[in-house]
This record gives structure tokens, sequence and C-alpha cells, in this order.
């Protein structure tokens, strides 16, 4: 449930940005960022909120990191659901 | 791995048991995942502690959250991940297919929209988790006073990580000779909260990121730390924990919840341990708005979670696991949640 996913910045209107996380376009809300963020730039994501801003090195290597735990999560649902 | 050489050296120079706790849900998988306990020396193990807010949401709650759910006029809001966790007769999930009004969010957002679609409605957001998701009800609950939405309430059963840690070390009933901490918890709080724990009873912290070689090399420092014997909260996940953690997170935080009592699935009410909308925010309370009173029934007999929980016993140790209890048939918190201990021992058991 404390899971952050990083996600890269593709537009911002005020307080609000469009990101793309792991291919999906997702809007977040930057209002509880402790920094200015930019077009362009990797922040990591909790329930639609930015929470902290992260080099793009360490968003690739945590986004392989969680497609991993999705994957592994998701063999669990499957016999969740059967 | 390198970390897998040191860490042998480490444990060999150490040279008695040692226990390392971890407290996070994430952490819980990442280790059965990659499979870090089978590769460790002997006298090196891994406990599970209450690191998953899920499974230590109490049976009582979620009976008020049915209950809310049921109300005239009333919308329950909540994270999917809180559908089913028993309660006292039904889940969340059984309530629904029986007609209560619960819709599932992926962010408290996403509240503000149903409650502005549904104005003739009370939309009560089911408000649970670590500090990682306190923060996020208070932008949400500040942005619905903004937007003049006077529809939407919370019930904030949120608990606080560090003073569950001070009580599990208060108690005694485990030896832990070190924590691996949460990475994305610290995040927001950052590492003083933790402060006590090397201070006051000389253990060993590491905030770790949720890899392997993460925890691998968590695991180091506080081998290190054990060897040097300079007990501190080091911070391996320094890419995205600072010591002071995510100032305007934390803000939001204080203006808008208190701290307060808080009970514990399996482990009971711990003093301090949780969050509650503070006076200001008492409009919005779903406690004080709404009068609910719920007899709930006590955890299901043979459950051992409370124990698992505190890292006293492990799953395969309790009667009920795999026989009686399987994440399709969950008897326990700790088998619903996919972060929860049992749910990840059942899973690994069957890899
Ligand atoms: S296996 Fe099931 S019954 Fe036993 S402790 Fe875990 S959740 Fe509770």
């Amino acid at each position: 449930m404390c899971l952050a996913i990083p996600s890269k910045i593709i537009s911002i209107d005020n307080l609000m940005a469009t990101v793309d996380v792991m291919g999906a376009r997702r809007d977040v809300s930057l209002i509880l960022l402790p920094e200015e963020a930019d077009v362009g730039d990797y922040v990591l994501v909790h329930a639609g909120f930015a929470l902290q801003k992260i080099d793009e090195e360490t968003a690739q290597e945590s986004l392989k990191l969680w497609r991993e735990y999705a994957e592994f999560l998701e063999k669990e649902a499957m016999y969740e659901d059967t | 791995m390198q970390s897998k050489k040191i860490i042998d050296d480490f444990c060999h120079l150490i040279g008695k048991d040692i226990n390392i706790m971890e407290v996070c849900g994430t952490h819980t998988v990442s280790i059965f995942k990659s499979g870090i306990k089978s590769i460790l020396p002997n006298n090196l193990k891994l406990l599970s502690g209450p690191g998953c807010p899920v499974c230590v949401t109490s049976i009582e709650d979620i009976d008020k959250a049915i209950a809310y759910s049921m109300l005239d006029d009333a919308i329950l809001t909540t994270f999917g991940d809180m559908m089913r966790v028993p309660g006292s007769d039904m889940s969340l999930y059984e309530a629904k297919a029986e007609g209560a009004r619960i819709e599932i969010v992926y962010s408290p957002m996403e509240c503000l929209k149903i409650a502005e679609k549904n104005k003739d409605k009370k939309v009560i957001f089911f408000s649970a988790g670590f500090e990682t998701t306190a923060p996020l009800t208070a932008a949400t609950l500040v942005e619905a006073e903004t937007r003049g939405i006077d529809n939407l309430f919370v019930f904030s059963v949120h608990k606080l990580v560090p003073p569950a840690l001070r009580l599990l070390l208060q108690s005694g009933e485990v030896r832990i000779d070190g924590f691996i901490l949460p990475g994305h918890v610290s995040t927001i709080i950052g590492s003083k909260p933790y402060e006590f724990i090397p201070e006051e009873f000389s253990i060993p912290c590491c905030i770790t990121g949720f890899g392997a070689e993460d925890i691998l090399l968590g695991i180091t420092m506080i081998l290190k730390q054990i060897i040097d014997n300079k007990p501190t909260v080091d911070i391996q996940y320094k890419r995205s924990v600072k010591p002071e953690g995510n100032i305007k997170a934390i803000e939001f935080m204080n203006n808008t919840f208190s701290v307060c009592d808080s009970n514990w699935r399996g482990i009971g009410v711990l003093p301090q341990s949780g969050l509650k909308l503070n006076e200001k925010w008492a409009h919005r309370d779903s406690e004080k708005v709404f009068d609910i009173k719920v007899q709930s029934k006590p955890e299901p007999k043979g459950c051992q979670c409370g124990l698992i929980l505190r890292g006293i016993k492990t799953p395969p140790e309790c009667p009920l696991f795999a026989k009686f209890c399987t994440p399709e048939h969950p008897v326990g918190a700790c088998m619903v949640s996919s972060e929860g201990s049992c749910s990840a021992y059942y899973k690994y058991r069957l890899q």
C-alpha cells in the first residue's frame, strides 16, 4: 500500500501534472512536492500525488523493480480470482 | 552478488544469532520474491513486523466502514486493498455485493469528483494507511474546502510506524537486533522520528529501498553498525529519502490530523499510534458527524495474526495456515493483503 511509482512529467498545469506511469497517462497533484518540478522530470507518485523528485537513473532502476513486483502480485491476484 | 559475501563475513564475525526485522509490506514481498532468505547465513534471521497497514486495520474499523456504507444517502470510498479484509460478519466486498454503496478509488482526490457528482449524498472516505497516505488525505480535504465541496467526510484509521516500533521494543517479546525501515513511509517522515531506536534501545536501523540488492545492502549496513557497536539510523535509500523527510507533506499532515490512540488488529490499542482529524476538521470527521455504534466480534478462533505481526510466530506456525486459511478464503487480515506475511508465505510455498 505504501508503494510509490516513478513517473515522468508530460505536462504541468498549475499544481496538477499529467504523468506517464509505465505507459499510462495519469493526472497527479503536485501540491505535496517539496521542490519545483518541470516537464521531463521524474517524480515518485503515490495514489495520485507526486511525493518526491528523483533522477532519471533512479527512476529507470526502480521502474524495473516495480514491473517485477507488479508481475509477482498479479500472479497472486490470478489465483485469488480462481 | 557482492553483498552476500559481505553479509556472510559480517555474520561470521558477529558469531551469534542475529534477528533483523522488516516493517514494510513491500519489503516482505520483495524478500520472498527474490528468495533472499535462502542465501542468508544460518545465524541471520529475517522477521516480518507490523508492516502492512491493511493487516493492522481492526475488525471494529472494518465494521464501522461497512456501517457508514449502509447509511441512507452515503457513499463509502476506499482503496481497493481494504475490500476483502474480514470484519465481524463480512468484508466491504461482501457488503457491496449485498447492495452497500461502496466505491473504490485509486487516489483520495477521486473522492472530490464523486462528491461533486453526488451532491445529494454524503461521501465518506475510509482513510487507511501509514504516514505515506495521510498527507494525501490532508491535501484532498484542503482542496474540498477551497472548492466548497461540503459533502466529503473522512473516516481516519491511519496508523503511525514509529510508535508501533517503540511498543514492540518495550514489550520485549521478541529480540530484535536491527530494523530494516520502510522506504516510502520514510520518504515522508524522514529519518528523525526513528532516532529513539538507536538512542534509547541501542538498536541499529537502516531505511532501505525495495529491490533485492537494496535490501541486501541495507542488511550489510545494519551488520556494520552491530560490529562497530555504533547504532544509528542509516539511509540506504538515499535517492528518495532525506533526513528531514518531505517537509510539505509533513506540514499538511500536521495541520489536518492529531495523534491519537489506535486499535491495531491482533495487537490491541497502542497509545499515540494513530491519526484522527483535528478540531479544525471536526465538520469533516465521520466519527463526529455520524452517530454509529458497532458491536464487533473478536478475532476468529485460532488466527495468529497478532503474534505474526509482532514477529513472535511465523505463518506456518498457525494451525489454520494453508489448511483453512488461504488467499481465496482468508481467515485473518495477514492472508488478505498481498503484502501480508501469511499471503507472502503462502505464495512462496507454492512456488
Ligand atoms: S494463516 Fe490465516 S488464520 Fe493463520 S495467522 Fe495468518 S491470516 Fe490468521
